[in-house]
């Protein structure tokens, strides 16, 4: 599939920290991160004019979905305006809590783990072809998935009864399973959750529930770009190597605690190879593949910086200390261990650790490292901030954003999710887009005229359904 | 997005980094390891009729070494004052 929808669903950390006897239990913590959000949608689940999904998940974490994106560039612009946007929102709930006399400090973290063994996820969603045989997809893609990690993780500072470790993921020693159906509990690599929100016939979903959340553009940039690329040559049956693992899910956790990213794992034919030599082979494959199909820019793009990365993966993983984020975090402890003459078994280590993901941009340590220019960019601030309030332009994410727009203007009820459109008092005119590429945005405009010379504010109709 | 590749300016960032910093970049050296190669550096340039080159990789080294020390004092000044404590309160539901 050549044009693909993607899409990041990541699950933000989130705690209070009292000062004085009033504390506020995380339930009602985040409810006043929604306090901004006047919609006449359900509470704690709202789309947001730039066509994004904001809403509270399983254990009480802020999500953030993506709209619809059309490139692995523009997604990783709106997965970052989805950082600022839940910033402002962290400010207003702040000056909320202020007024109700709770003494206390919101903290925000794009990570995946607590220090206790709790998890909490970054999705990746592509969309792909329904005639594409799912299990063999899966099957192709899993080896790649588990050794991408070395360029895709975030970095952690993991204690043990041995001591402190650094592995390489946040998410690595969370994954049960190679392909389930559960979330939450048997945690896999690939997702067997279907849900397309999309025609069922010609689509489906490929639900990647394995990755980190990425503080860096160039990281969270190649992650989803490597990725589109392989899964386009898999689709397109380019591959021709077979990297099958002997077990996956020990492999994932063998690489993480593996920060020389050289230690090899066994295939099923019983041969050996190390993560940077199987992303290598892949990586091989792609540059042809890119000679000789027709890919877009963000796909050459995305491969260029592969062979980089696993250039300097294979000579110095420390020549990475602009670009990876597990590279850049380690840098950043370990010069300030130098610094404070102390060790990483220092308990300030996980702080600093835990305070690298902080979307406060003032507190954040990531942030603090882009300000000094110590982190490479790929976006600049102005393409983010105007992605906190413009859906892409080459999506349904657009119909939804404008809709969102002209119904607030115009104080019509509505009630949304990805692929329906519920407007009128009675939430009786339903508009089905099950076309995510579907870009016409006169349809809602002429719909909201409609609704506005019937006056379907104040009377009801008798139920009407447009097939967008 | 830019046009210029990122990876190549990271090449030659760090680059930069290793002038100052041989045989071990400048943020992995202990700070004693810093002043001895800062003074190093420095010495060399001083009438032992070494070019214009040599002072001007000292001085690269002396730049950076004064950035990492500020980005240092920075990263304290934000630093969560009761650290231990809000890392052992720091526990998540777990998501999905």
């Amino acid at each position: 599939m050549q044009k693909r929808i993607y899409g990041i669903e990541t699950e933000y950390g989130i705690i209070f920290t009292p000062e004085g006897r009033k504390t506020l239990p995380v339930e009602k913590a985040i409810r006043f991160l929604f306090e901004k959000l006047i919609t006449t949608e359900h509470f704690l689940n709202v789309f947001l004019e730039n066509g994004a999904r904001f809403y509270q998940d399983t254990g009480c974490h802020p999500e953030y979905a993506t709209p619809e994106c059309a490139s692995p560039g523009q997604l990783i612009i709106f997965d970052k305006a989805g950082e600022r946007i839940l910033e402002d929102l962290q400010l207003y709930a702040e000056e909320k809590i202020r007024e109700e006399r709770i003494g206390g400090r919101l903290s925000i973290f794009k990570n995946n783990t607590d220090f206790v063994g709790n998890s909490y996820g970054c999705h990746e969603n592509y969309l792909v072809d329904r005639d594409v045989d799912f299990y063999y997809l899966a099957e192709q893609l899993i080896p790649f998935l588990v050794t991408r990690q070395i360029y895709t993780g975030a970095g952690k500072v993991f204690q043990t009864q041995d001591g402190i470790h650094y592995c390489v993921s946040q998410r690595a020693q969370h994954i049960y399973q190679k392909i389930s159906g559960t979330t939450t509990n048997d945690r896999s690599i690939i997702n067997t959750r279907d849900e397309p929100h999309a025609d069922r016939e010609k689509y489906r979903r490929l639900h990647v529930i394995v990755g980190d959340s990425n503080m860096s553009e160039y990281t969270n940039f190649i992650k989803v770009g490597t990725c589109s690329v392989v899964l386009q040559m898999i689709e397109d049956n380019y591959i021709n190597k077979d990297f099958t693992l002997r077990n996956p899910v020990k492999a994932i956790k063998d690489i993480t605690y593996d920060a020389t990213c050289k230690r090899r794992l066994r295939l099923d034919n019983g041969r050996e190879y190390s993560p940077i030599e199987i992303q290598r082979e892949y990586c091989e494959m792609a540059q042809k593949y890119i000679e000789q199909y027709p890919v877009t820019d963000d796909h050459k793009k995305a491969v260029y910086m592969w062979q980089h990365v696993l250039d300097c993966l294979d000579t110095d993983p420390d020549k990475l200390d602009r670009q990876i984020d597990w590279v850049i975090k380690r840098r950043l402890i370990q010069s300030w261990v130098d610094k404070h003459k102390t060790t990483w078994t220092d308990p300030r280590v996980l702080m600093l650790d835990l305070q690298y993901h902080d979307i406060r941009r003032e507190r954040s340590l990531y942030y603090l490292l882009e300000r000094k220019g110590q982190v490479e960019r790929l976006f600049n601030d102005e393409e983010i901030d105007a992605a906190k309030s413009n859906p892409p332009q080459d999506t349904r994410a657009r119909m939804r954003g404008e809709f969102i727009k002209l119904a607030r203007e115009n104080s019509i009820q509505y009630d949304l999710d990805w692929s329906n459109i519920r407007l009128g008092n009675l939430l009786n005119v339903r508009v089905i887009c099950n076309n995510p590429f579907e870009t016409d945005t006169e349809k809602v405009a002429e719909l909201v005229r409609t609704i506005q010379k019937t006056n379907l504010r104040k009377t009801s109709l008798s139920k009407l359904v447009i097939q967008s | 997005m830019k046009t210029n590749h990122q990876s190549e300016r990271g090449n030659e960032s760090r680059a930069r980094i290793d002038l100052g910093a041989d045989p071990m970049p400048l943020y992995m050296a202990s700070s004693a390891e810093q002043q001895k190669q800062k003074q190093k550096g420095g010495g060399g340039d001083e009438g032992s009729g070494k070019g214009d080159g040599t002072q001007k990789l000292a001085e690269k080294g002396e730049e950076l070494k004064e950035e990492m020390d500020n980005l240092l004092d920075e990263i304290d000044a934000v630093l969560e004052e009761n650290a231990e404590e809000f890392v052992k309160n720091y526990v998540q539901r777990g998501g999905q």
